[in-house]
């Protein structure tokens, strides 16, 4: 029993370890985000301020608020047609088929390793041509389509799981395509769906390169944009950057902290297989 | 059933298209709006330029401005975003771009920008800035752009507490002078220069400094208008004595930024500083007064000599609002605008007719400056130079401070400079 | 099933097509402009088109700042996927206890997928700054004088010293980098631990396997298939690494932090040389491709699935 404790204790010595690592930098994130301007400083970074001074936030949510507003319209549309696009291809590709289906689904998954800097100037260009630069639709269109690899991976390979023979059931009942799609997958996909959700989410919502070269007027921007704004070119206010750092990175941890169980429990139940 | 989806599916996926087609229709440019480009998006430049919009308003009651800015990088980002858009056809009404090669080699041979000389001479503001300033707008005799400030590169910012307690009591003329007091400082555990070359720029802010000096402003000037070739022995002198001014900056500066740097300066650590008289308003941010708790003076060998570094604005040929960029321009020109906009930021009006009681003694020493000794282009600030010829000697100069090997930077000089087709015989 | 193949096809049709413009035409404009004269904002405004053959890749392959891009990209690479596994796994042990309180635990393990690398990369700048130490450290410099250890001090990424061609100023962008991603590894080896028959696990110790044996022996094999697809991910995330070290310490003295994405941008984006910042981003590209196509084949042929 005694031994047991030992274990115990030597458990918890190495995760309490392992969570000051990790919840270092967001310590400097706080303590210089209440600190005011002419108290920030490199060299003071490990102190807690002084004077604790709301200067910095009050600073960011005032510069960052209308951002606030793109982003989310951003997101969630975003998000959305990502999942039900990645869902409906998951479905064809595991379920239905087709001649060849293999070689282009492989050909549509290297479109998610491939970096962004490689298609950044045609991609400005086509959208400049047909219409869609510097508008927030055009950024949920690029989120949606290079998010189609990745959404049409996890919703294939979570299907893969289900038997063909409850598909034929239905097919055996009448249903059609969709039918099946509606009727039977749909309602097992739930845990797929929060996995999808979270990684475009939080993928969406922090992506800097296509969001500055897309939006270029500051009132369609969404706010990883505006945080960079916050530094001026020539006088970076620290405390108002780490303040709006804070504010930015809120809504995707929220979802980390409420969903982030199910996504643990999404892995395990073999949506993102491995 | 299965065709209903079909349908439903494909508008789900095109609907987002024509929604954002629309979104990007009721923007096109008729209606009566200015939309200016510009990376002034924090402390004074974003008040200044707020102050500036709100005196254009006061004119032009009905005009909508937009105020598109793009900030990081000192201007580079927006650089970037600006070169997309001008590609793509889609300029701004007009936009913040430095005077120089940034504005003539990038955007004015090509030919997407409309000369201004008719109109600035209409405004009756053509023979009121220095004519060195004015040709920096200019090629081929045409004025492309209005200049709205002026920044000086060549200023060494000093604790005067720290240069009291080392006996520096008057500002050193040459870099030698000026390497003794390094020492000293050194010697009292002070750091001499402060240095903070995280995002490269500065170093070679440095370099260009001590190169202006070693070579004088009209040999400076003549590199180039190809009248002088980089082969010349004050290019390597220049390289030589920044090697003796290495051991004098601060250990870390590679993880610094200016500002940093800036607050060595503040913080009692260094002594002194060569930065660009940004930092000046930096520290008077930080409550600092001029003359007080700091001092400056140009860079050693250099107070014949004005580093300019100005922002001026264009006027794009598919300005979708000529007509108000139009307004907007003879706005900037005007010594009303100027006045307003650079005690706010910090920086001394491109005009030499200005208010001189609207500005500190610090910025008061940099006119007197300005309008009597001669000035230069900066080259890391976009003026000199075409931006692959800076971004290739910024890397030079980068190894440079590491290595510290005089004939191997040299080689790197020449060959970027040959690259551009400067003189290098 | 067979009578839904045509429409099958329709459905995934408009995937099919954007990725076919998006990836595949957007990187064969690329690789036209890699192989062109576009070295200057004028002259890919102009438009005139001159094929210039692979110059630009053979001046890109002989810049020294290119070949040191290579180097640090390898070294990343390989110590980044090293540190990101073995941390992962030993945080997926840890959590698999299932000792009280290890739901928080896992929770704060996860966290830094959530932020965004802007963030993380100006923060970890800030805490591996070193100061000018001995006499005036910071960051973490700082606490190993508050702590009486600083004899550990050292100048993290600002210290242009190598062993062979590995530049040491790496090391705190793979620490931050390994932070960042540890949660996802560990989220990983968690689902795959959990997913090992409790009969196996068992079998073992009656026949008297030691913990140590139990994860050597019996776990990590079963393991496999996972950390062969967390070296996939892992590597085509270093292999194309941006926001981190653009944040965090940019190219550094010397250019020991440097990394081809940093350069393809400078080049791009500041130099106006797009032709040379092009030709960088299609060897990038088969960077990545050399180490993810042929694995998408294998698991094409082995499996149905794609373990990713």
């Amino acid at each position: 029993m005694n031994q047991f404790d030992y274990r115990k204790l030597w458990l918890y010595m190495l995760l309490v370890g392992f969570a000051v690592f990790y919840l270092m930098p967001v310590y400097v994130l706080l303590a210089t985000g209440l600190k005011s301007l002419k108290d920030v400083s490199v060299s003071t970074m490990w102190l807690l301020p002084t004077h604790p001074s709301f200067e910095g936030f009050e600073g960011a949510v005032k510069k960052l608020g209308p951002n606030l507003k793109n982003s989310f319209m951003l997101v969630i549309p975003a998000t959305l047609i990502s999942a039900f696009l990645g869902s409906i291809n998951g479905y064809v590709f595991s379920k239905v088929r087709f001649k060849g289906d293999n070689v282009v689904f492989a050909l549509i998954l290297f479109g998610m390793f491939i970096p962004y800097q490689s298609i950044l100037f045609p991609l400005i260009r086509f959208l400049q041509w047909v219409g869609l630069y510097n508008t927030i639709g055009g950024l949920i269109l690029t989120h949606v389509v290079y998010g189609i690899p990745i959404t049409t991976l996890i919703f294939r390979n979570y299907y893969m799981e289900v038997p063909d023979e409850l598909v034929e059931a239905a097919h055996i009942d009448g249903a059609g395509l969709f039918g099946v799609y509606w009727r039977v997958l749909m309602p097992l996909s739930i845990p797929a769906f929060v996995v999808v959700v979270i990684w475009q989410f939080t993928n969406i919502w922090n992506e800097f390169l296509f969001a500055v070269t897309v939006t270029s007027s500051p009132v369609k921007q969404p706010i990883t944009v505006a945080l960079v704004n916050l530094a001026g070119s020539q006088v970076v206010q620290w405390n108002m950057q780490m303040a709006g750092a804070l504010l930015t990175a809120l809504p995707p941890l929220l979802i980390y902290i409420f969903l982030g169980k199910y996504f643990i429990r999404g892995l395990l139940a073999g949506s993102v297989k491995g | 059933m299965v065709k209903k989806w079909l349908v439903v599916l494909l508008v789900a996926v095109v609907s987002v298209g024509i929604l954002g087609l629309f979104v990007a229709g009721s923007f096109a440019g008729t209606k009566n709006e200015l939309e200016i480009f510009s990376w002034w998006t924090g402390g004074g430049e974003e008040e200044g330029l707020n102050a500036l919009i709100k005196l254009f308003h006061q004119l032009y009651p009905d005009v909508k401005v937009i105020n598109a800015t793009v900030a990081g990088g000192a201007g580079t980002n927006a650089k970037a975003v600006l070169k997309t858009r001008m590609l793509g056809g889609n300029p701004p009404d007009s936009f913040q771009v430095h005077a120089g090669m940034e504005l003539i080699d990038t955007y004015v041979i090509p030919g997407m920008m409309r000369p201004i000389t008719k109109y600035m001479k209409e405004w009756g503001a053509y023979n009121k800035f220095p004519k060195a300033i004015l040709d920096m707008c200019s090629y081929k005799r045409n004025v492309y752009s209005v200049p709205v400030n002026v920044h000086r590169g060549n200023v060494v910012f000093y604790n005067k507490k720290i240069a009291a307690e080392i006996g520096m009591t008057k500002p050193p003329k040459t870099w030698k002078e000026f390497i003794k007091y390094l020492k000293l400082a050194k010697k009292h555990g002070y750091i001499g220069l402060a240095l903070g070359d995280k995002n490269k720029w500065t170093a070679l802010h440095l370099f260009e400094d001590i190169m202006l000096g070693k070579l004088g402003p009209k040999k400076y000037n003549g590199l180039w208008k190809n009248k002088v070739s980089f082969n010349d022995p004050a290019i390597k002198a220049a390289l030589e004595t920044m090697k003796e001014v290495l051991p004098y900056i601060n250990t870390d500066h590679s993880a610094m930024t200016w500002q940093d740097a800036t607050r060595l300066v503040f913080s009692g650590k260094a002594l002194a500083n060569v930065m660009g008289d940004w930092a000046e308003g930096y520290l008077k941010t930080l409550g600092w007064k001029p003359g007080k708790q700091f001092g400056w003076f140009a860079v050693p060998e250099t107070s014949n000599a004005f580093m300019v570094v100005s922002d001026t604005f264009g006027l794009p040929k598919k300005a979708p609002h000529p007509k108000n960029a139009l307004r907007w321009l003879k706005l900037l020109a005007s010594v009303k605008a100027q006045d307003v906009f650079n005690p706010i930021k910090g920086s001394i009006p491109a005009r030499l007719d200005a208010d001189k009681s609207k500005y500190d003694v610090y910025l008061r020493w940099s006119m007197h400056d300005f309008a009597t000794v001669a000035l230069c282009p900066s080259i890391i600030h976009g003026s000199a130079a075409p931006e692959g010829f800076v971004t290739a000697l910024n890397d030079v100069i980068n190894r440079f401070v590491t290595k510290k090997n005089v004939a191997q930077a040299m080689k790197g000089i020449l060959q970027d400079a040959e690259d551009n087709g400067y003189l290098v015989k | 099933m067979r009578r839904n193949r045509g429409v099958g096809l329709l459905v995934v049709l408009p995937s099919i097509v954007a990725i076919a413009i998006f990836v595949y035409g957007f990187i064969s404009w690329t690789v036209r402009v890699s192989l062109s004269n576009y070295n200057s904002f004028s002259s890919l405004l102009r438009g005139v088109y001159r094929f210039v053959g692979l110059r630009n890749y053979y001046r890109i392959f002989s810049d020294w700042r290119f070949q040191t891009d290579l180097w640090n990209t390898l070294f990343f690479t390989l110590f980044f996927i090293l540190g990101t596994i073995a941390v992962g796994i030993v945080l997926a042990l840890l959590i698999d206890s299932r000792i009280r309180g290890v739901k928080v635990f896992q929770n704060i393990f996860l966290f830094p997928m959530a932020l965004a690398f802007v963030v993380t990369g100006t923060t970890w700048g800030w805490i591996f700054n070193p100061g000018d130490f001995p006499k005036d450290p910071m960051g973490v410099n700082l606490l190993f004088k508050q702590l009486g250890l600083s004899h550990l001090q050292w100048g993290w990424y600002t210290t242009t010293g190598h062993i062979g061609p590995f530049n040491i100023a790496l090391i705190p962008i793979i620490i931050a980098a390994v932070w960042q991603l540890s949660g996802y590894a560990m989220a990983m080896y968690l689902a795959g631990l959990r997913g090992i028959p409790n009969s196996i696990i068992e079998a073992a110790k009656v026949d008297g396997a030691t913990p140590w044996q139990l994860f050597w022996k019996v776990k990590f094999p079963l393991l496999k298939p996972i950390t062969l697809s967390a070296m996939i991910i892992l590597g085509h995330i270093s292999l194309k690494i941006f926001d981190l070290v653009y944040a965090m310490t940019g190219s550094g003295p010397n250019n020991v932090t440097d990394v081809p994405a940093v350069y393809m941008f400078e080049l791009t984006f500041r130099a106006n040389r797009y032709a040379l910042g092009s030709s960088i981003s299609i060897i990038m590209l088969v960077m990545v491709a050399v180490v993810v196509i042929p694995y998408l084949f294998y698991s094409m042929r082995q499996q149905k699935e794609v373990r990713l």
